[in-house]
């Protein structure tokens, strides 16, 4: 930490580059007044600037200095500020930024990220030539209101505050006191915000006589107060409520080293459907597990609608002895129709299968047109006796133990993997039962 | 170790490997599972991962955060690319490195959002204002959502810049068996911290196109400068001519297109007909070629799809006399090839939009015409 430094302003710099008057200027002496009085460490603090006139404030400082995208230096102070904790990160923005960026600064006041949002807020676009922001009070003249403001001009602080900002203040820039404010901000642990009412003496102020006077009737007629309008430390700072979240370990997916032999079918392509809840993608993971665990490849692809927990579900699994390329349905070997919604999807690609291969129907489906086998089973009743969630597992043993693709082993292994302990034991039993009516259909 | 995984779990697996540590996004279909995947291995290696407000505010973080010096990543699909347009702009301009996936979906606007295309080719290309090149690489296979996402971190550190990772539904959800353990990786490029100027002040960037060059660490023990503005060697704003020329030279040449090329070729060493694919569709080509136990055809799988591989393409292009280029998209990326052919090649595209793969039938059959004609 450097001893004491006297201004943080680069000593080569003379002067700024704002128009005479412009309030820009007096805040950033304020500021700097409030840098030496913190005796802020350069090195851990960054000034991140939003664009318009006041877009050209960070570089006059020798700290860090940011300088990005219109209405979005909420969001790159908040990156950095997550990525290092420990900086003091300021952002400077006009009343346009508070505008095109609003959703972030909501969104900053919500987190209660610990970064210090300061809007020099002179109730227009300074920049681009003085039109209208989201602060112009009502009557407000400039270049896109001849006829006067007539939209309610933004509270920011009451805004901020509604979001669970940690710190809000509205001052003038005339405030003997805003640089012990700027600093008390700056230093506050949660997000902090203040509304710095200044002139922009090339357009809002001229065009409006707005002088201190003006200003206290523009806080008095809009119930815009002055002062210190937040201070509440009963919410944690973003980075530390995050650091202090328990973390929890993850973990790989499975190692599915072949275990079982040898796939010894050529290539197969299976269609499971049914409908939500009869657990049909994890089964068709299963299936393809078994595959692997029996030394093939395998394929998954899910469907479903963006409605999960209602509808139909649906999967396209292919096991080969080969690598897989592509993963359409070229001729389907099976297919396994466990509901009506399941069959409703997959009508058409049953009409496509031919003679050699298999459909399993639940029996109280209507009668598909396909030239493959029909095996009709009562899956749902055989389900019920053991384990009304699995259905689909029913459907894979009863497909299985006929066709004699899978060994029994690899299907259990791949229900153990992965298989919370809970419900392994009825998974089996679904698969087993399965299993056994597939030798009798 | 063999997995039955997804190319979204490959690519995340990828990033942690390429050393990711910090990840901000928003959900979109087919990108989410990154999201989700993210927010669980970030807090447990001890980084940070974020959902963001909006698409907007995702990359900003990530922007800010990687000028800090973390290896930032961030994916989405094309309605929340078009959200990062400026921002890409801004980390183009600013040098930020920073990896960008696009799990690609059917459609402008909402479109097919659960179905494949390769609709975002051109689009990562033109992405933003300026027209400068960005590097976009194509993964086609679960192994490729690995190997790509090392490249891609590398690629972002070493030219300072945005890297793209095209994927796309199909690959991104659809599980299959997998071993990365396999997949040979290169060597993962850390990011140096500038050596003292002296001065206390980091240079922001060196305009002499230096590959790895150390960069202002915002935080950092010297002060750094970061600006989307035309700025000097020192991140200073500049109004020079002089200066803007050479910083606007410098962005426009710095890639290496040689350097980051990446593809695949099979086939015999002069092919008569050539097939030129990317992404999902080279499995079905792959597929075709194997299904007609066709061995005279050449098949180049382009990895690197910006900058153009053209040194590559160009070799391959001059042997040839038929090629054909299968796109799920209406022909984007053979408005490159086009342009690289020699006079008299011919050129047959095969375009697809219609939510389903292309059919290794369709590759097959056109085959069969060019063998015809
Ligand atoms: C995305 C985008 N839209 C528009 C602009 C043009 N623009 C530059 S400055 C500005 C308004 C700045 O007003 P304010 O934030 O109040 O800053 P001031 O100039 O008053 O300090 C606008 C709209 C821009 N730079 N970027
Ligand atoms: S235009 Fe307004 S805001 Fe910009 S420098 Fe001039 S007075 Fe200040
Ligand atoms: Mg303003």
């Amino acid at each position: 930490m450097p001893e004491s430094i006297q201004s943080y302003l680069k000593p080569e710099v003379k002067s700024f580059p704002f128009c005479p008057g412009c309030g820009h200027t007096t805040n950033l002496h304020h500021l700097d007044k409030a840098l030496v009085q913190m005796g802020a460490d350069p090195k851990k603090t960054v000034i991140v600037t939003d664009i318009g006139c006041v877009g050209l404030s960070d570089q006059y400082f020798d700290v860090h200095a940011f300088h990005g995208l219109h209405g979005r230096s909420i969001t790159y102070a908040t990156g950095i500020k997550l990525a290092n904790p420990e900086l003091k990160v300021i952002v400077l923005m006009g009343d346009g930024g508070c505008g095109i960026g609003g959703n972030h600064l909501v969104n900053a006041a919500r987190r209660n990220v610990g970064i210090t949002v300061m809007v020099f807020n002179n109730f227009n676009f300074g920049m681009t030539g003085g039109e209208h922001s989201v602060t112009t009070p009502i009557g407000g003249l400039t270049v896109t209101t001849s006829g006067g403001n007539i939209e309610t001009p933004l509270d920011v602080i009451g805004l901020s505050q509604v979001c669970g900002a940690g710190f809000g203040a509205r001052l003038t820039t005339f405030d003997k006191e805003l640089p012990s404010i700027m600093a008390q901000a700056i230093e506050f642990p949660g997000f902090s915000v203040l509304d710095i009412w200044e002139f922009c003496t090339a357009y809002y102020s001229p065009r409006n006589d707005l002088d201190k006077q003006a200003m206290l009737a523009i806080s008095e007629a809009h119930s815009l107060p002055f002062g210190i309008l937040v201070n509440r430390t009963d919410r944690r700072e973003y980075t530390t409520n995050l650091a202090a979240q328990p973390a929890k370990q993850t973990k790989l997916p499975p190692d599915l080293s072949p275990r079982f032999g040898t796939l010894k079918s050529g290539k197969l392509e299976l269609i499971l459907a049914g409908g939500a809840g009869q657990k049909i993608k994890s089964t068709a993971g299963i299936l393809g597990q078994a595959a692997i665990l029996s030394g093939g490849y395998a394929s998954q692809k899910d469907d479903y609608p963006i409605t999960v927990k209602t509808g139909y579900s649906s999967a396209e699994v292919i096991l080969s002895p080969e690598p897989i390329d592509f993963t359409g349905m070229m001729s389907p070997s099976a297919a396994l129709i466990l509901s009506i919604e399941g069959f409703q999807k997959e009508k058409d690609k049953l009409k496509e299968m031919g003679p050699g291969s298999f459909v399993f129907l639940e029996q109280s489906l209507p009668e598909p047109v396909t030239q493959a086998q029909i095996i009709r089973v009562p899956f749902e009743a055989i389900a019920k006796k053991v384990d009304r969630n699995s259905v689909a597992l029913v459907g894979l043993g009863v497909l299985l133990s006929k066709t004699g693709w899978l060994s029994k082993e690899s299907v259990e292994a791949a229900i153990g993997i992965g298989q919370k302990a809970a419900w392994l034991e009825s998974s089996l039993a679904a698969f087993n039962a399965g299993w056994e009516t597939g030798f009798s259909v | 170790m063999i997995q039955f995984i997804d190319g979204n779990e490959a690519l995340v697996q990828g990033a942690l490997k390429a050393g990711c540590n910090f990840f901000a996004g928003y959900p979109i279909t087919p990108a989410t599972p990154i999201l989700l995947s993210m927010m669980s291995e970030l807090p447990a290696r001890g980084f940070t991962a974020i959902q963001g407000e909006d698409e907007i505010a995702s990359i900003g973080f990530c922007i800010g955060a990687a000028m800090t010096g973390k290896k930032a990543l961030t994916a989405t699909s094309g309605p929340g690319l078009s959200l990062y347009s400026e921002n890409i702009g801004l980390a183009i301009m600013g040098e930020v490195p920073l990896v960008i996936v696009d799990v690609q979906r059917l459609g402008p606007a909402t479109g097919s959002a659960t179905k494949d295309a390769s609709m975002d080719i051109q689009f990562v290309r033109w992405i933003t204002s300026g027209g400068y090149p960005v590097i976009a690489l194509a993964p086609s296979s679960v192994e490729d959502c690995y190997l790509l996402a090392v490249h891609a971190f590398n690629f972002a550190e070493k030219y300072r810049t945005p890297v793209f990772i095209l994927s796309s539904k199909e690959i991104a959800q659809t599980r299959m068996r997998a071993d990365l353990d396999l997949v040979a990786l290169p060597e993962i490029l850390e990011r140096t911290s500038p050596a003292s100027t002296g001065s206390g002040k980091a240079k922001a960037v060196s305009f002499a196109n230096e590959l790895m060059q150390p960069i202002g660490i915002v935080g950092g023990e010297e002060l750094s400068r970061f600006t989307g503005s035309s700025h000097d060697e020192w991140g200073n704003l500049t109004k020079s001519p002089e200066v803007i020329a050479s910083l606007n030279h410098h962005l426009n040449t710095k890639i290496d297109a040689d350097d980051v090329a990446l593809w695949a070729y099979s086939g015999p060493e002069k092919p008569k007909t050539l097939i030129i694919s990317y992404g999902i569709v080279s499995r079905s080509v792959n597929e075709a070629l194997r299904e007609i136990k066709n061995r005279e055809t050449g098949h180049l799988i382009l990895k690197t799809l910006w900058p153009v591989p053209e040194t590559v393409l160009k070799t391959y292009l001059a042997e040839a006399e038929t090629i054909l280029v299968p796109e799920m998209n209406h022909g984007q990326y053979l408005l490159e090839i086009e342009r690289l052919k020699p006079v008299g090649t011919k050129i047959i595209p095969l375009n697809q939009i219609n939510s389903e793969l292309i059919h290794p039938k369709r590759i097959a059959e056109a085959l069969l015409e060019v063998s015809h004609a």
